[in-house]
């Protein structure tokens, strides 16, 4: 059943260029897009993991800078005379920089960060996200500082035999963004239901009890932060190439709110959930634009964030699949009969 | 009739918490495949001595050997690879999960495949499941939760939540199993049950360490005693030599005389 | 070196107000375990009540400061109220959500009200600084500092001498056992949210005139104030002073010496670093307030 409504929502999703000409909305959907491939790889730290990484717009923007500065080439000074100058290379070398260079902050920021826990771990992400923003924002002769990185080219596929294809239209750059997110959702809903999925929610449910049974804590924490990290990176990868402009303000903190928003209204824990989230939360300033002042909207944003952990803690996924499941037969207490019942037939 | 080769060795163990002495001087051992319980009032120190044992705090002085191997240092998840697998008192499952997914998880030792074949779904990751669920079920069986296997363990009785915690121990595949207070909780006839669920978890070779209060429950199920008060050992033996030692029936100031 | 003291002083009038502002946070944070992302959004609503209450209703500079003062009790009693209580006892990612999304919609709320371009507030003070050898400083961060000290002395007295910081301090040793002891638990917490919010707001009143004021200059805020309570310990009053001058001193020898840009950056960096090297602070003394 779940495997059919997984089908349905792609081919769904894949038809809507057919029908949808609006290029505005087109293009709020391929942000959404991007958006919600973020949201997934925050989610499987937040949800899958329970740890509250607000850093995590960080790993986005890496990935969006690693991305650009590849396809763009740059020439920098470096302390003790030191200059490194790097020519352009395919935006596609970008994309998978982009996943390492992002994987490898994951490792380095799980390596750091789980020697504290808690509390203290989200300032710390938090930190270490605007130390990136800082460093975008300063260190000029990279990044442009706020004047930003222009014209970045288009992602190009090369297809064996039939040459090269530059996704540079809105149609070409959905289904690019599309089939990401797809092959996100599956990576990560294999990643669950593995061995190592298990051992992710034993930490969360019950530490203690994960760790005496064998579960080590730094090395699960670590590898879900570096391959969340890297999806995050490749989401800022195609954010890059497809709006084609990246200034230090894709650090901003608001950013990182937008995807928890999302995660944690789509309902932390499921893999549905980013992407009902993002759906609601990438569109609605959409719809809401005529009407209603960005910041106003944020207050109502702010406001529907607190009402959801009000009122749907879980979220709207988990709540739905709750209301429809399959009522429980109640159980009888089980043990003392049924086991002396073994036991006698064994000592028999 | 030869002893059989020792399993636990806790030598010269102290623990001070400032100035506080939780224990001092502690020295025993568990042979294997003994049932060892380790009895006492309360603040005689079990709990202290438990958690060095079973790594879950470090001794100010001496050692704890598992089979050759210093614990000291070592992390729990360390110590669970070496085959020492321990219960907890209290929240002692996954109260979220189903009781079946907690088995699963408690299972993490024997699924280790490749991260990259699991996500592939390569057929080595798949048989791997395979077998993990059958496991699974095996022990759900055999400790007669089959019924509730599908019910969320936070939901099922204090006493069945136990029963809950030592198959995820026994899926750990322990050569040891350390169980803290199991049957706190549980009522005459469950513990009973439980009583012959340790025999046959020793039975199959099993090397086992409690800490309980109850008296008869210990004094049914153990080889060897070894009782604390104030942080010091003040008694060791069977179960009969225990019951008439002055010292033991002086700690317990009568109750375990007349309950033994 | 006569620039080293010029940063000395500089370090000093800002010292003073980050004490205030993570003496507030070390409190909340340390007695009531909430990571409290709003603090931010207090500093900034004590700036803006000096904007408007100079400005837009001509009340006079030095009332001025106690309005913004009891303005951000007020608010900080209102969110305790509204948004704390009712989640006594969630899981602390909970809490700490409901204060992001608070965050979120009061920091929009002040872009809304009052746009995104800065105010500033004119002060009472002569423009020509006052000039001591070497080193000259404005007669208006003279009072800055003034009015800082004032607050964390009236702050100590108020945890050490009087009954209710008894029973905060109480409190944060063991909420259970105070509770048992007649502490009204719920008091203690509004209580303690209102009088940290209260110092937040303080700071920013007092930081307002002397920068300029705009909707997001809590965020920063929010994150020295972090800082200084990982410096100093939870919950160690004495501790976020120290750590609030640790801070200042560090922005001012990093602008001078490193570069101005990564100014806000030194924040950030000891976070870092003391979350790395020594979680507890570098003058934990976890079982006291005060």
């Amino acid at each position: 059943m779940r495997a059919g409504v997984a089908i349905l929502a792609i081919v769904a999703f894949a038809s809507v260029p057919l029908w949808l000409r609006d290029p505005y909305l087109m293009n709020a959907l391929i942000t959404t897009g991007i958006f919600i491939i973020g949201a997934m790889s925050l989610n499987l730290l937040l949800g899958f993991t329970g740890q509250l990484s607000l850093g995590h717009i960080a790993f986005f923007g890496i990935g969006a800078y690693v991305s650009a500065l590849t396809s763009l080439g740059f020439d920098v000074g470096l302390p003790f005379g030191l200059r490194i100058v790097h020519v352009p290379w395919p935006p596609i070398v970008g994309f998978v920089l982009a996943i390492v260079v992002a994987g490898l902050c994951g490792y380095l920021v799980g390596l750091l960060s789980f020697r504290v826990r808690g509390a203290y771990f989200v300032i710390v992400t938090i930190s270490f996200a605007e130390v990136v923003r800082l460093v975008a924002l300063n260190w000029v002769e990279l990044t442009q500082g706020p004047l930003a990185l222009t014209n970045i080219p288009s992602i190009t596929v090369g297809l064996p035999g039939l040459g090269d294809l530059t996704l540079r239209t809105k149609l070409q750059n959905y289904y690019l963004v599309l089939s990401v997110a797809v092959v996100t959702y599956l990576l990560i809903s294999r990643l669950v239901h593995s061995h190592f999925g298990r051992a992710m929610r034993g930490l969360m449910e019950n530490e203690t009890l994960a760790v005496s049974v064998g579960i080590d804590v730094t090395k699960t924490l670590t590898l879900a932060a570096v391959i969340s990290a890297g999806i995050a990176g490749a989401a800022g990868s195609l954010y890059a190439h497809y709006i084609r402009i990246i200034d230090p303000e894709v650090f901003a903190f608001i950013n990182t709110v937008t995807m928890v928003i999302m995660v944690i209204t789509g309902g932390k824990g499921s893999l549905a959930g980013p992407v009902v989230g993002g759906m609601i939360f990438g569109l609605l300033p959409v719809f809401l634009r005529p009407i209603m002042a960005p910041e106003a909207q944020w207050i109502a944003y702010g406001g529907v964030l607190i009402v959801i952990l009000f009122v749907l803690p879980r979220g709207i996924v988990p709540s739905l699949a709750l209301r429809f499941a399959k009522p429980r037969t109640r159980a009888e207490t089980v043990a003392p009969v049924a086991f002396s019942e073994r036991d006698a037939k064994e000592h028999a | 009739m030869t002893a059989p080769a020792t399993a636990l060795s806790v030598e010269k163990v102290a623990v001070h918490f400032g100035g506080l002495v939780a224990l001092s001087d502690m020295n025993f051992s568990v042979g294997e495949g003994e049932i060892v319980s380790l009895i006492g009032p309360n603040g005689a120190g079990k709990t202290t001595a438990f958690n060095v044992v079973t790594g879950f705090l470090d001794p100010t002085r001496g050692a704890v050997n598992y089979r050759g191997t210093a614990l000291n240092g070592l992390k729990p998840h360390q110590i669970a690879d070496l085959g020492l697998i321990r219960t907890f008192q209290r929240t002692s499952v996954f109260p979220n999960d189903t009781v079946y997914d907690n088995l699963l998880v408690g299972l993490h030792r024997q699924g280790r495949v490749g991260l990259l074949e699991a996500i592939l779904g390569l057929p080595r990751a798949r048989s791997s499941q395979r077998r993990l669920r059958e496991r699974a079920s095996e022990l759900v069986e055999w400790v007669g939760l089959e019924r509730r296997a599908y019910d969320l363990a936070g939901s099922l009785s204090y006493g069945e939540q136990r029963l809950v915690g030592v198959a995820l121990a026994l899926a750990a595949e322990p050569s040891m199993l350390l169980l803290d207070e199991p049957v706190s909780g549980m009522n005459a006839s469950e513990t009973h049950t439980f009583v012959q669920l340790v025999r046959n978890i020793r039975d199959r070779g099993v090397t086992i360490l409690l800490v309980e209060h109850d008296m008869p429950m210990v004094m049914s199920v153990s080889d060897r005693i070894v009782v604390l008060n104030y942080g010091r050992i003040i008694a060791e033996g069977s179960p009969d030599v225990i019951r008439n030692d002055p010292a033991v029936i002086e700690a317990y100031l009568g109750q375990g005389a007349k309950r033994a | 070196m006569s620039e080293f003291l010029q940063h000395l002083i500089n370090m000093l009038v800002l010292g003073g107000t980050y004490a205030l502002l993570g003496i507030g946070l070390t409190l909340i944070f340390g007695i009531m375990n909430v990571v409290n992302f709003t603090h931010g959004v207090l500093y900034t609503f004590g700036a803006y009540i000096m904007f408007i209450v100079v400005h837009q209703l001509g009340v006079n500079f030095f009332l001025a400061l106690p309005l913004a003062v009891v303005a951000g009790w007020l608010l900080g009693a209102a969110i305790e109220l509204t948004l704390l209580r009712p989640l006594r006892g969630s899981d602390i990612d909970t809490t700490m959500l409901v204060m992001i999304g608070a965050w979120i919609a009061m920091q929009s709320g002040a872009l809304w009200i009052w746009g995104g371009v800065a105010k500033s507030v004119t002060t009472p003070f002569p423009e020509a600084p006052l000039v001591l050898g070497p080193v000259s400083v404005s007669w208006l961060r003279l009072f800055v500092l003034a009015a800082a000290a004032m607050l964390i002395v009236v702050t100590y007295l108020l945890i050490n001498k009087t009954k209710l910081g008894c029973a905060m301090r109480a409190t944060f040793q063991d909420r259970d056992t105070a509770s048992l002891m007649g502490v009204n638990v719920d008091l203690i917490y509004t209580s303690t949210f209102a009088i940290g919010s209260s110092l937040a707001a303080a700071a920013g009143a007092l930081l307002g005139p002397v920068y300029v004021i705009f909707p997001q200059m809590g965020d920063l805020a929010a994150v020295k104030a972090f800082a200084i309570v990982i410096l100093g310990g939870l919950g160690n009053i004495t501790g976020a002073v120290i750590g609030g001058f640790i801070l200042a001193l560090a922005e001012e020898l990093g602008a001078g010496y490193v570069s101005s840009g990564y100014r806000d950056a030194m924040g950030f960096l000891i976070i870092i670093a003391v979350l790395i090297f020594k979680p507890t602070g570098l003058f934990a003394r976890s079982e006291r307030v005060g």
